[in-house]
């Protein structure tokens, strides 16, 4: 398995929450706005990175029996130490996103890339495809938000000075002036048609690609 | 039997290894987060807090319950600025309860005298784009709360516009905005009626600012 494979994978072939749909309660929850999404994002790659790393290293000593467990006590870990951190260093952007950092523990995806990978892969490749598969959920997550955001409000990085500090507050965007605010977007029911729509919009690049793809092989003779 | 041995060993080895990890950054991190949290409650008690004041605001404080003027059994929590031996303001923290979605959070900041230095939300989850004009960053509503009390406007008139009262309602909410009158004109009366007890009750153990 190749590198490029892995983050092709990661990215958008196995996209975690638009192929593989694990890891939808945060990624409807947090999504919306762009600055929560990058921040649960982020969260969420750390988490991937380090579990994945301590998964390989320890896959050896782990029997089958007794892996689930070790996984558990992994990722809670990891979850517990990035929320500490967050809290002492990032305390404004921990008391808005602060109820879903622990349940980073609950995202399937994570527990999903132990098993699937971690375990039987050499430690840098796993690392790398936790990589691969956070900034896959991270991708996710940002155009969640920033559709949610600018329909919902018309801004995009609104409140950024809660990830950045105070210069945060230079980088909002407002798209729409006096946006009156849509209701639905910002609601859990925007969630669940945004992500619709993405899902929808991603597997129609899917289906075009491999029409070209298709196309271009046409002239052989059918398998 | 050896084989299963070793498992135990290695789930074992594994549990040693995460809680020693997080007994060390627990260790590292504990004094920052400390500091983090009372920098947020001096941030969100600051412009509530009088000009002048010699006392430890953070440390004299202290958290009651009552029924009758807080209700939900919610732990209400005061905050006491003095000036020499003499009572300067006092800052209490209480829920709304009767919003349009749980409990909103407010701080109410008073004068020994009994009015209102202003009023700020904490937390709420009132419908975004409706009800959150009462968050000071969506609109200037909640600084209407500043310099009232009990006299100003008189009793009856502590209520919306639509109702004869003297403040504003928002376009499409008015629940929420009703929720706020009420409770703080309830934490008012409260601190008309138990001026003595909130000044003088013993403060809490410093140190856990976790209320």
């Amino acid at each position: 398995m190749t590198y490029r494979k892995i983050l092709t994978d990661g990215l958008w072939q196995q996209n975690t929450g638009l192929v593989v749909l694990l890891g939808l309660c945060p990624l409807l929850a947090v999504s919306g706005t762009v600055v929560n999404a990058i921040g649960l994002g982020l969260a969420t790659t750390l988490t991937l990175v380090c579990s994945n790393l301590a998964v390989s290293l320890a896959r050896r000593a782990l029997r089958p029996e007794i892996r689930i467990p070790a996984y558990v006590i992994i990722i809670a870990t990891v979850v517990t130490v990035i929320q500490l951190l967050m809290q002492a260093w990032f305390h404004d952007l921990y008391r808005v996103l602060g109820i879903f950092i622990p349940l980073i523990v609950t995202n399937c995806a994570i527990i999903g890339r132990a098993e699937a990978f971690a375990s039987r892969n050499a430690p840098l490749p796993s690392a790398i495809d936790g990589l691969a598969t956070g900034l896959g959920f991270l991708l996710t997550l940002v155009a969640l938000g920033a559709l949610r955001e600018v329909v919902g409000r018309g801004t995009l990085l609104s409140q950024a000075q809660l990830m950045f500090g105070d210069w945060g507050r230079s980088l909002e965007i407002t798209l729409i002036p006096d946006h009156p605010g849509f209701l639905l977007a910002i609601l859990p029911p925007g969630a669940f048609i945004g992500l619709g729509l993405l899902i929808a919009g991603r597997n129609w690049v899917e289906a075009r690609r491999n029409r070209v793809r298709g196309a271009a092989t046409a002239h052989r003779a059918p398998a | 039997m050896k084989l299963m041995l070793r498992s135990a060993a290695a789930l074992g080895l594994v549990a040693i290894i995460g809680t020693s990890l997080l007994t060390g950054v627990h260790f590292v991190t504990a004094g920052r987060i400390v500091e983090q949290e009372k920098r947020v409650i001096l941030q969100q008690l600051g412009q509530l807090v009088p000009d002048r004041y010699d006392n430890q605001l953070l440390d004299d404080r202290f958290t009651f319950t009552n029924e009758r003027y807080f209700p939900n059994g919610q732990p209400v929590t005061a905050w006491r600025a003095r000036q020499g031996a003499q009572p300067a303001a006092l800052i209490l923290k209480f829920n709304a309860t009767r919003g349009y979605n749980g409990d909103i959070t407010l701080l109410a900041g008073i004068n020994a005298s009994g009015s209102l230095r202003g009023v700020r939300v904490i937390s709420h989850k009132e419908t975004p784009g409706l009800g959150d004009a009462i968050e000071l960053e969506k609109s200037d509503w909640i600084l209407g709360f500043t310099g009232r009390s009990l006299k100003n406007p008189s009793s009856e008139k502590w209520a919306v516009r639509r109702e004869g009262g003297e403040f504003d309602q928002f376009t499409g909410a008015t629940i929420t905005p009703k929720a706020v009158i009420d409770a703080v004109r309830m934490a008012l009366e409260y601190f008309e009626t138990n001026r003595e007890f909130l000044f003088n009750a013993p403060a809490d153990d410093g140190g856990n600012l976790k209320s």
